[in-house]
């Protein structure tokens, strides 16, 4: 009887189990409490976490090179980097059709931009590269002309690879090209396609399929022109003159029906030479008969890297793998021990200078203690520039610290002290600057302590010292947690002041984060830096956390 | 009469015309320039020209310029173009080109001509340093000394390598704190002809001999980063010989009559141009290519000269430089173009730094750190 009783689900007065109607209107609660912080996190999400999501990834992205050259890339990676010898023909083809394109839609220079970040010259190596590819592919149209002239009117493209009315469509051909021109393209291509490459031809010539495609889609998707009355781009008759020069091209050609067949004979007959890829680069730039400029970009080719990181810690991605850079460019390693010692001795100093300052507000007389209260704000109101400048002012050489020493005799006048434009002067400032936020945590932790413990410890015998150091400070413990968490955690990512007066012994990682967002552009490099600044203050939050413990820092 | 008729029509064909390509045009464009003296000028000798001349136009200027490569890569990635006309130097403005930020322009054809008939690309000559870039001034980095610093009994500092002097010449220096023109000047000092100076830069030899030239001053040297230190610290007193821009030197010397004097020796040219970005729409492109056309023909840039010294980027325009308009100076004396100012000059080499400033800036930031 008893177990029929305990088993039966206990009912609510509507008849639903309790259970069950309980957790209902625990879910409306829940649903209630996060529809009611739902603004603010959404705002969280989309202004913070998303952001530093999209930094974190760009220190590993690096799909521009196989974006940029995807043909070539591919081919690439069969070469053995660890030769000597340079990388064999199809691989110079390929790049003089991805190079050409990427130029045609102004993307090569962006990615000679990328590449020199890894080696020195390959900006303009690109960029010059770009101007001089449409060369080779004049020449190639001359030699096409003198076989047959029909070959110099672009409407004889048009109907040769165009599919005619009822003729079999190459559609992957034509969707992959548009994909690759999509992805290259800065805006979404919003024209029209009027052209549609015929399966037959693109059989028959594939690279010149490939080519007139692509060009068919920048002309008709991004420009919005007539792809028929449009000039082809250079390369394609460079491409044409690959594809009638290939060994099986007269076999093939006697099974093709399609458009132009007595001008493609024409071409079959001419005594026309294949390019010769490797020449046309090598005449652009010898560089590019550099067997260490392929090894870069193959070494860099794909489409995440740990490239980023290994040059934030002073070291190299190489083809044989991670190695430490040459000692005159090793200087970011420094800069993080830089800053996490000199962001601890800053903490340092603001408890050092802030424990007596709070501890006085804390047992002042009320009136008295706001009035104070109000000159530990009064630099909160001032302009962080204002603050730091002023420090110019006060610790130059002429300034005023070293005239007020000077006067006094305890300097010599040519033998005035160096204050500035090094560590004393980061240190000096960010100190004053960051003290309001030591200082507040500690007050509001202090003025909890009830003052009768430290009457009572007296009354049991202790002496000032002991009963501070046994009863006081232990209590004003949470305070100074508090307030080193937060003065070390913002000064570790301090860039504005370092930069005005810490000279070049002074200065931060941060500044050199900002260096790379603004100045170079390396923003792989600068997500990198900042990943490793954000992973060392979570190691250290974790430390803190096991040796103090969280639970023991108070706000109040 | 049938005369007249065709006359007649044509005139409203072309009034109809050109109303149609000013109703195409934005009525509000965003110019991003430095701040300051310099954008005040451009302001009085640009700006305000062209709105008297297109009323209902309004402009609104944005002070980012020294941040315009990162803010422009971000609105282009957000796809969200806000700026129309941006002021940048010619690093910059070629950096802008490689990324695609900025829009590659025919100069002759986006460009009037000179009022001497020349070409546009020709009047502005080797100013042009990038296919993407409009110059308006040439502008120098060079040095200024205080006079009443110079030890007594010793001539005033003459020659750039009285930088590298210390014994003559005792007392703090500041340069800037990246390693552009400290380098070539380092060189320069320590043997090498101007037109090697960058062949020699790109070896790691020479990269090493310029670092081991500035390390013999290297203690005596206040690194400066912003355009307004060098002055500070030689009103102030802080340094006895620094370099920054020749135009801030000019307000400290004639405006603000400190004891500073120019040394011209050795300085290094810079231009300061507009870049178009990419990704305009069609009316706000029309209006930008309309101000740019205006404002950037003979009479304009020679205008600006009135209140920089600052030297007209087309060669057209120096022989209209006049006077200071405030101080009544004759300008022409002052403009780092002068003939008696440009006997030694160095031509910076804007390709040579986009692709060693990564490499050289490490090993640069790795010796200061040392």
């Amino acid at each position: 009887m008893s177990d029929t009783a305990t088993n039966a689900p206990v009912l609510a007065a509507d008849g639903t189990p309790l259970k069950r109607s309980l957790s209902r209107a625990l879910r409306v609660q829940k649903m209630r409490a996060l529809a009611l912080i739902a603004p603010l996190l959404i705002f969280v999400l989309i202004s913070f976490i998303l952001p530093i999501g999209d930094m974190l990834f760009r220190s590993v992205e690096n799909q521009i090179v196989e974006n940029t050259l995807p043909y070539t890339v591919d081919e690439l990676a069969k070469w053995d980097g660890a030769s000597d010898d340079l990388p064999p023909e199809p691989v110079f083809r390929d790049m003089y059709f991805d190079l050409f394109l990427a130029a045609e839609m102004k993307r090569h220079t962006r990615l000679g931009s990328r590449l020199n970040y890894e080696s020195s010259g390959m900006s303009s190596l690109f960029r010059q590269a770009g101007r001089k590819l449409d060369d080779p592919g004049d020449d190639a149209q001359a030699a096409l002309e003198e076989v047959d002239p029909i070959w110099g009117e672009r409407e004889t493209y048009y109907q040769l690879f165009n599919a005619a009315d009822g003729a079999a469509v190459d559609d992957a051909l034509l969707a992959a090209q548009e994909k690759r021109i999509r992805s290259l393209a800065d805006e979404k291509p919003v024209g029209e396609m009027n052209f549609a490459p015929s399966a037959e031809v693109s059989g028959l010539l594939p690279l010149a399929a490939r080519v007139y495609t692509s060009f068919a889609v920048i002309t008709g998707l991004v420009e919005n022109k007539v792809v028929a009355k449009t000039k082809p781009m250079e390369s394609l008759y460079l491409a044409l003159l690959q594809d009638v020069t290939r060994p099986d091209f007269k076999a093939d050609l006697a099974a093709y029906n399609g458009p132009h067949k007595e001008a493609l004979t024409a071409l079959a007959n001419a005594p026309l030479l294949a390019p010769n890829y490797t020449e046309i680069f090598t005449d652009v730039d010898k560089e590019w008969a550099n067997v260490e400029t392929w090894r870069i970009i193959q070494t860099h080719s794909g489409p995440y890297t740990s490239g980023y990181f290994l040059n934030a810690i002073d070291m190299q991605k190489t083809p044989e793998g991670a190695a430490v850079q040459p000692e005159n460019k090793r200087v970011l390693i420094q800069l993080f021990i830089r800053t996490i010692i000199m962001s601890l001795t800053i903490m340092g100093a603001c408890i050092l200078l802030g424990y007596p300052i709070a501890w006085l507000l804390s047992n002042l007389p009320m009136r008295t203690a706001n009035l104070l209260m109000m000159l530990v704000l009064l630099p909160f109101w001032t302009s962080l520039l204002v603050r730091t400048s002023a420090w110019k002012v006060m610790l130059q050489q002429n300034g005023v610290v070293n005239d007020v020493l000077v006067w006094i005799g305890l300097v010599a006048d040519n033998d005035r002290l160096v204050l500035i434009n090094n560590q004393i002067g980061t240190i000096t400032a960010m100190t004053h600057i960051l003290l309001p936020f030591m200082i507040l945590p500690m007050y509001s932790v202090m003025q909890t302590i009830n003052p009768s413990y430290l009457r009572a410890a007296k009354s049991l015998g202790a002496t000032n010292w002991t009963a501070f150091w046994r009863v006081y400070f232990p209590q004003s413990i949470p305070g100074i947690g508090a307030g080193s968490i937060l003065v070390f955690i913002l000064s570790i990512g301090y860039y504005i002041t370092p930069e005005i007066v810490g000279g070049t012994k002074g200065v931060f990682i941060s500044n050199r984060i900002a260096y790379h967002i603004s100045s170079s552009l390396n923003w792989g490099l600068a997500a990198a830096l900042g990943t490793i600044l954000l992973v060392v203050v979570l190691a250290l939050y974790w430390c803190y956390d096991k040796i103090v413990g969280i639970d023991n820092v108070k706000l109040g | 009469m049938k005369f007249t008729a065709t006359l007649m029509a044509t005139t409203a064909l072309t009034a109809a015309a050109s109303m149609a390509s000013a109703q195409e045009m934005a009525d509000s464009m965003t110019i991003v320039s430095w701040g300051g003296a310099y954008q005040d000028s451009q302001k009085k000798a640009y700006a305000e020209p062209y709105k008297e001349a297109n009323p209902g136009l309004s402009i609104s200027w944005d002070e980012s310029s020294n941040e315009a490569v990162a803010k422009l890569r971000a609105q282009n990635e957000a796809d969200n173009i806000t700026w129309d006309l941006v002021d940048v130097v010619g690093a910059d403005a070629m950096r802008l080109c490689d990324e695609g930020l900025a829009m590659e322009i025919d100069h002759d054809e986006f460009l009037a001509q000179g009022d001497d008939g020349s070409m546009a690309s020709d009047d502005f000559g080797e100013t042009i340093v990038s296919d993407c870039f409009i110059p308006q001034i040439v502008y120098s980095i060079t040095f200024g000394y205080r006079t009443d610093m110079v030890p007594e009994g010793t001539e005033p500092p003459s020659k750039l390598c009285d930088v590298f002097d210390l014994e003559t010449y005792p007392g703090k220096r500041s340069l800037e704190k990246r390693p552009i023109n400290n380098m070539e000047w380092a060189l320069m000092c320590d043997g090498v002809a101007n037109e090697d100076v960058y062949d020699t830069l790109a070896t790691p030899e020479g990269q090493q001999q310029a670092l081991d030239k500035l390390a013999t001053i290297k203690d005596s040297v206040v690194w400066w980063s912003a355009g307004a230190d060098t002055p500070q610290l030689l009103a102030d007193g802080e340094v006895f010989i620094g370099s920054t821009y020749n135009g801030r030197l000019f307000s400290v010397i004639e405006e603000q009559k400190q004891p500073v004097a120019m040394l011209w020796d050795g300085q290094v040219y810079d231009f300061d141009g507009w870049i178009i970005p990419t990704g305009l729409s069609e009316e706000r492109l029309a209006r930008v290519k309309d101000f740019v056309k205006t404002t950037t023909d003979t009479q304009h840039l020679a205008d600006q000269a009135k209140y920089i010294s600052y030297g007209p980027a087309r060669a057209s325009s120096a022989p209209l430089v006049g006077k200071h308009a405030d101080l009544g100076i004759d300008m022409a004396p002052h403009m780092p173009t002068d003939p008696a100012n440009a006997g030694n000059v160095l031509q910076p080499n804007f390709v040579f730094w986009a692709d060693y400033r990564d490499d050289i800036d490490t090993k640069f930031q790795a010796w200061l750190a040392q």
